[in-house]
């Protein structure tokens, strides 16, 4: 499974969003492979995902994508990471 | 590299109940300690803010945190990270994370050369909030981050 998460720079948030997201899927026992991306990139990068998570300002512009767009608020909230995970991970 | 996050943040790096009028006022100072350390130049300063102006204020991640960035470009001279705590938290729009009370600055290289400090910052943010904005000096703040290191 593939899973982008998106920024704007992709040097900050979308790092930050990666390692948390790689650890609560480690805990949740998930393969998956995430990627960085900034929003310039996000789009094609997206095309083959399954998951792409970000923050709000992004959603939006990631526009018509076979991913599911994920939006999270707390970037340091695992709970609210596994949680919006699990619901958007296929059974 | 053995730094640690704490050993990353010299004073100059540092800015404690820092007075900002605004949220650009705050990134400012956030920018104006990246040039301090020799991380950055100007320009950068003011790529962050254009970075806000743009793109939104997705840099607030979290409840009262803002992670002041731009992408690595000639403003870059080396990776580092500054800490501005606010005497008075500002508005950056953001509908679930306002007020910010804490910025850091960030500038890095290129995209994988600052990944261990993201770790320990993530590691570190995610803890007591409250406790390391009541830090009173560098030394204090640098303490209670070596707490919360791994």
């Amino acid at each position: 499974m593939k899973i982008v998460a998106v920024c704007g720079m992709g040097i900050g948030t979308s790092v930050l969003l990666k390692m948390n997201a790689e650890k609560v899927l480690r805990t949740l026992g998930v393969d998956a492979d995430v990627e960085a991306a900034d929003i310039g990139v996000a789009r094609g990068m997206a095309r083959d995902a399954q998951i792409v998570l970000t923050s709000e300002e992004f959603a939006d512009e990631i526009g018509e994508v076979p991913a599911n767009v994920i939006i999270i608020d707390n970037f340091f909230d695992l709970e609210e990471i596994t949680a919006k995970l699990k619901a958007a991970l296929p059974e | 590299m053995s730094d640690t996050l704490a050993d990353e943040l010299s004073d100059d790096a540092i800015v404690l109940h820092a007075d900002a009028s605004d949220w650009r006022s705050a990134v400012r100072i956030a920018g104006d300690a990246l040039v301090a350390t020799g991380s950055t130049t100007d320009e950068y300063t003011a790529e962050m803010i254009r970075a806000v102006e743009e793109l939104g204020p997705y840099i607030v991640i979290a409840p009262s945190i803002a992670l002041a960035h731009s992408r690595p470009s000639p403003a870059v001279l080396k990776t580092g990270l500054s800490w501005v705590s606010l005497a008075t938290p500002v508005e950056f729009g953001h509908s679930a994370n306002d007020p910010v009370r804490l910025i850091v600055g960030l500038a890095a290289v290129d995209h994988d050369s600052h990944l261990a400090t993201m770790s320990n910052l993530a590691g570190v943010l995610s803890g007591d909030l409250d406790r390391l904005l009541e830090a009173t000096s560098a030394e204090q703040l640098r303490e209670i981050i070596r707490e919360n290191t791994q």
